[in-house]
């Protein structure tokens, strides 16, 4: 019964399987993203105290979730190949740091230009804000690592060990700069309260948001088939794909 | 062997590490005042701005001395082999490790927390602050030590760590100086500081416990191949 998932373990099944899946995905999350953003950016109401700027809200807060969620794949892949030596939790790992520094840095970037209208200045150091660049300096860590090594199963191991510890760091981290934020008491500058969201501009972010978690999944698993490629060049079946 | 007198073999043995190579193992004290002195001299001699900084820039100079006294931590025991023989010792490894870095714990920390008062007084830091200032470094620097050590163990097989080093740790050192820095600064106000070292207390129970689950395995990666 498990025998397909056991499959998804091996390199050229992975490549195989996420073959058949990637046009699929690529076009409903160009759907949900295309919709969503027309449906955001155009038709939603705009904010009644921020007006149109708010509208940023659509690409920051998605970026932002993901940032955080990439964190836990990356660790929770790292745990797999670390327990059961899965090659491909290995690539994926590795696949998820990168892709994952990078949506950390589109969220502070996308903050920064959501910051200029909203709140006057590009750069606050708000706990979230400072929270995220943590985060971004916590994937840095694991991909310096990953190139700091030649032998990619070493490194393997080491950025699992890494991600890992990053994981049972994470909410200390959060806390404490939580908590350093409010004894700090920045007096100019408050969040826009936004308890509740009208469902008008609620609806769009949904769909918005799943749009990017297809896109996720789509970017991973293109940059693992990449990897694939890259690390199991010595195989027959990679050399007759390349021939192709 | 019985577990404390495991603990006296190791520490009998680190301590003769350090005492043989004093000097460079008072590299980190000189490293620490040398900064601090940069500092003033880079602010300017204006007592109230230095009081005012004196906590955050004594605990993060005490946090960098402390990372560059952690990167060599195992990089010699690996390269002479002393390292693999610790890990295929018949002695439980969790221990063997546990003790050897509380052991440099207390070796990294000590120097430091004496040196820190004196600097507390280039500085102008309030007198009442100083006593915090003390117990924040014996309880934070362990902490430090003990997360370094997941650092030095992943670069052991590196010529030199230094900079990879700081890459991977410094994003994990920061809950450690926000809560020593919140306990300093309290004091200097004049309010209570019992919480915050409970705090940093509880970091430092948590890295004792879980620091060389992670130590062990970064080590071991690096004899594979």
């Amino acid at each position: 019964m498990w025998a397909w998932f056991h499959k998804l373990g091996s390199p050229r099944w992975f490549y195989r399987i996420s073959d058949l899946c990637l046009p699929w995905l690529t076009v409903a999350g160009l759907l949900f993203l295309v919709v969503g953003v027309v449906w955001g950016l155009l038709f939603a109401p705009p904010d009644y105290k921020q007006g149109n700027s708010f509208r940023i809200f659509y690409l920051h807060v998605p970026t932002a979730v993901i940032a955080l969620v990439g964190y836990y794949v990356m660790a929770i892949a790292g745990a797999v190949s670390l327990i059961w030596k899965m090659k491909l939790a290995d690539i994926v790992m590795k696949e998820a740091a990168v892709i994952g520094a990078l949506l950390t840095f589109l969220a502070l970037f996308t903050g920064a230009v959501w910051g200029k209208p909203t709140w006057g200045t590009w750069w606050v150091w708000d706990a979230r804000v400072t929270s995220m660049l943590i985060l971004l300096f916590l994937y840095i860590g694991v991909i310096a690592l990953n190139n700091a090594f030649t032998h990619p199963e070493q490194s393997g191991k080491a950025c699992a060990v890494l991600s890992l510890v990053g994981t049972v760091n994470i909410p200390i981290i959060y806390k404490s700069v939580d908590w350093w934020y409010s004894l700090h008491q920045p007096a100019t500058i408050k969040f826009t309260e936004r308890s509740t969201i009208h469902p008008d501009m609620f609806w769009p972010f949904v769909v918005i948001t799943v749009g990017f978690y297809v896109l996720y999944a789509v970017a991973l698993m293109f940059n693992t088939q990449t990897a694939i490629l890259e690390r199991e060049y010595r195989t027959q079946w990679v050399r007759d794909k390349v021939q192709q | 062997m019985p577990l404390h007198l495991l603990f006296f073999c190791v520490w009998r043995r680190e301590w003769r590490l350090t005492w043989r190579n004093i000097s460079s193992s008072l590299n980190s004290v000189w490293f620490f005042i040398m900064v601090c002195t940069l500092f003033v001299i880079g602010i300017g001699p204006d007592r109230q701005a230095l009081a005012e900084i004196a906590p955050g820039v004594i605990w993060v100079i005490a946090l960098l001395a402390t990372m560059l006294a952690v990167d060599g931590l195992f990089r010699h025991d690996f390269t002479d082999g002393s390292l693999a023989q610790w890990l295929l010792s018949s002695q439980p490894w969790y221990f063997l490790l546990l003790f050897r870095l509380l052991t440099q714990a207390v070796f990294i920390a000590l120097p430091l927390a004496l040196v820190a008062p004196f600097l507390g007084l280039l500085m102008d830091l309030p007198g009442m602050a100083v006593l915090p200032l003390v117990a924040s470094l014996l309880l934070g620097i362990p902490v430090l030590v003990l997360l370094g050590a997941i650092g030095a163990a992943l670069t052991v097989g590196f010529e030199r760590g230094g900079l990879l080093l700081a890459v991977l740790i410094l994003p994990l050192y920061i809950p450690v100086l926000i809560f020593a820095i919140a306990a300093v600064q309290a004091a200097a106000l004049g309010t209570a500081y019992s919480a915050h070292l409970a705090l940093l207390a509880t970091l430092l129970l948590l890295a004792l416990a879980l620091c060389p689950l992670a130590v062990n395995a970064a080590l071991r990666l690096n004899f594979y191949y």
